[in-house]
């Protein structure tokens, strides 16, 4: 857990880097600073392991106040990850990630098991890479062995700074992918800075969106996107907010019970008149197993052709744990519109159609406007 | 001229070696003198927030380079005279060459330092090292091998200027030149300056290897990728 009470930075020129900053990240948790250049949202986080020290207020670890450490063992005891890496060229791979564990002098051995097990989490094989120089290894190997030895010593808090800022944007959503996966497991306390959205509603728990030195929102990414305090925030999350927020959706959340599917072995006649009756241009087609194979236009059933011979094997299928945005970009480009939820196995889950998810987005929109509406007559 | 040589050569070998030896004598003592005040003097001067003293240091340390070598043994006899220690011989030739060979390694040493990358100190900072260990484990490593390069410098050149030496009767391999130029034998002349180049040419090779061989791995790699 980290608590930040009154945090003001003031340098000696005057500048004032933070201001009034009061925030709780709870254990666990994964914080995201947020803000344009020069917000102090680096700052704020480098106050944490006192590489930049506190002007006035409280800032405190597990309850505990970062003034009662030395600063050396309160770093040692805080994992600290950079954007440009900083790996050590004239050590090895595992002495890089052993670098905590040798400061805090564990034996070799201990350190090398250390090492092999960190490289295993971030995904390299220690058999390869243990013994390679930083100048063997591509970007994206890098800015893994910098996470590994970030997490040297095993601390409970993590601080990172942009760690995914300077490598291109595949390899960076894939480290991205991968750190979360990994979080997942080992759930530390983090700090992570960014001036990224996108990174920020992918990766974080909570933001804190900062400006001036001073803390603007403090919330989890959906309501960031959905409820922007002010003027700055909305501007910040970008006019296409709405669309970021689709990420934070799955399929599953949002999707609805297909209102007519058809058996493959089916009397069109019926098929006809049913999807007349309930108003539905496309209906989902399913195989004797109830797996989805494909859609059947009502306007394609005419005479006595069998659903087998008119029906159209779909162009995407998504899964249950797609995101909307994915999902609708799917669908715009499929000619039906409508976007079939498929488990493993081909059964089908449900549908995602236009309507559905602008309905989704209706329902968040009006809740807001009562919201704003409500505050309005307070004030 | 080269046939007199030569035979000079052959009969007073056992001369030429003792000469060779005295001459190597004053650079090794000279220059371990210049490598651990000028690493001292260079690791001092990178610290934070001493540019100014750096500069000046520098500054003064490229002036002593600009005196001839032979106002220099004049002016260091007189002071070791006045302080009555041995004004001639072996101690003002070391302190001259000791002096002289200051420049390339306070150079080097303070620009190698400052040229670690920023962010490998930040890592190691906000790791927990301290500053010695940063120093120890991340600035001394990476800089070895530029402060190498100026201690080949530093020797090379004074090889050169311990031959005058011989003048204020420190020996070595000045002694054949000058008695040379004293007594017309230009084939003396020609036996001193080809051992002194051949002596420079062959510290040269060894350093050079030296200088690769204290690279650490990690960086030799990253040199070989680069060139």
């Amino acid at each position: 857990m980290i608590r930040l009470e009154n945090v003001y930075k003031t340098y000696p020129d005057g500048t004032e880097a933070v201001k009034d900053l009061n925030l709780e990240i709870s254990k666990g948790e994964f914080c995201v600073f947020l803000g344009p250049s020069g917000c102090g949202k680096t700052t704020s986080m480098k106050m944490i392991n006192r590489l930049i020290s506190l002007t006035s207020g409280k800032i405190y670890v597990d309850d505990k106040d970062i003034m009662s450490f030395n600063p050396n063992e309160l770093r040692r005891n805080i994992g600290y990850a950079i954007q440009n890496i900083g790996l050590f060229p004239h050590l090895t791979v595992w002495e890089n990630i052993a670098t905590v564990p040798m400061l805090k002098k564990w034996s070799k051995q201990k350190q090398l098991d250390r090492a092999e097990e960190l490289l295993e989490l971030v995904g390299m094989d220690p058999s390869v890479f243990m013994y390679r120089y930083p100048s063997e290894l591509s970007g994206g190997q890098q800015q893994r062995v910098g996470v590994a030895r970030s997490l040297g010593a095993d601390p409970d808090i993590l601080l990172m700074d942009e760690p995914f800022g300077a490598i291109d944007p595949i390899t960076r959503s894939k480290l991205q992918d991968e750190f979360l996966k990994i979080q997942a497991k080992i759930k530390k306390t983090i700090a992570f800075v960014t001036h990224d959205i996108e990174e920020a509603i992918k990766m974080g728990d909570k933001i804190a969106l900062m400006k001036a030195g001073r803390l603007v929102q403090y919330d989890d990414p959906a309501t960031l996107l959905t409820y922007p305090k002010d003027e700055f925030v909305r501007n910040f999350v970008g006019a296409d907010r709405v669309l970021k927020g689709l990420r934070l959706y799955k399929a599953k959340d949002v999707m609805k019970e297909p209102p007519v599917t058809v058996k493959i072995d089916e009397d069109p006649a019926r098929v006809k008149k049913r999807m007349e009756e309930s108003n539905t241009k496309w209906s989902m087609v399913t195989d004797e197993k109830d797996r989805f194979i494909g859609w059947i236009a009502s306007d394609d059933i005419k005479g006595s052709k069998s659903i087998k011979e008119i029906y159209k094997p779909p162009t995407v299928t998504a899964g249950p744990d797609t995101p909307l945005n994915e999902a609708l970009s799917m669908m715009i480009n499929s000619t039906i519109g409508t976007l079939a939820i498929l488990d493993e196995d081909g059964k089908m889950l449900g549908v995602l159609s236009f309507d559905i998810i602008r309905d989704m987005l209706g329902q968040e929109e009006s809740e807001q406007q009562k919201e704003t509406k409500a505050s309005g007559e307070k004030s | 001229m080269w046939q007199e040589a030569w035979q000079y050569f052959l009969k007073n070998t056992d001369k030429i070696l003792k000469w060779t030896v005295q001459h190597i004598y004053i650079i090794i003592v000279a220059n371990v003198c210049a490598v651990i005040i000028g690493v001292t003097v260079g690791i001092f001067i990178s610290g934070k927030g001493r540019e100014r003293i750096a500069e000046m240091v520098i500054y003064f340390a490229s002036i002593m380079m600009t005196i001839p070598s032979l106002a220099l043994y004049g002016i260091l006899m007189g002071i070791l005279a006045s302080l009555s220690l041995p004004s001639i011989g072996f101690l003002p030739v070391v302190i001259a060459l000791t002096l002289y060979g200051l420049l390339p390694i306070i150079r080097n040493t303070y620009t190698a330092i400052r040229e670690v990358d920023p962010d490998m100190i930040e890592a190691g900072r906000g790791m927990g090292m301290g500053e010695t260990q940063i120093l120890l484990k991340i600035k001394l490593p990476l800089a070895v091998p530029v402060i190498m390069a100026g201690m080949r410098q530093a020797i090379v050149m004074n090889i050169g200027i311990a031959a005058i030496g011989s003048y204020i009767g420190a020996g070595g391999l000045g002694q054949p030149i000058f008695r040379g130029i004293a007594n017309y034998r230009t084939d003396l002349i020609a036996v001193g300056a080809v051992c002194v180049s051949l002596l420079a040419i062959i510290v040269d090779v060894v350093m050079g290897r030296l200088e690769w061989l204290t690279t650490p791995k990690g960086v030799r790699i990253r040199l070989r990728r680069k060139s």
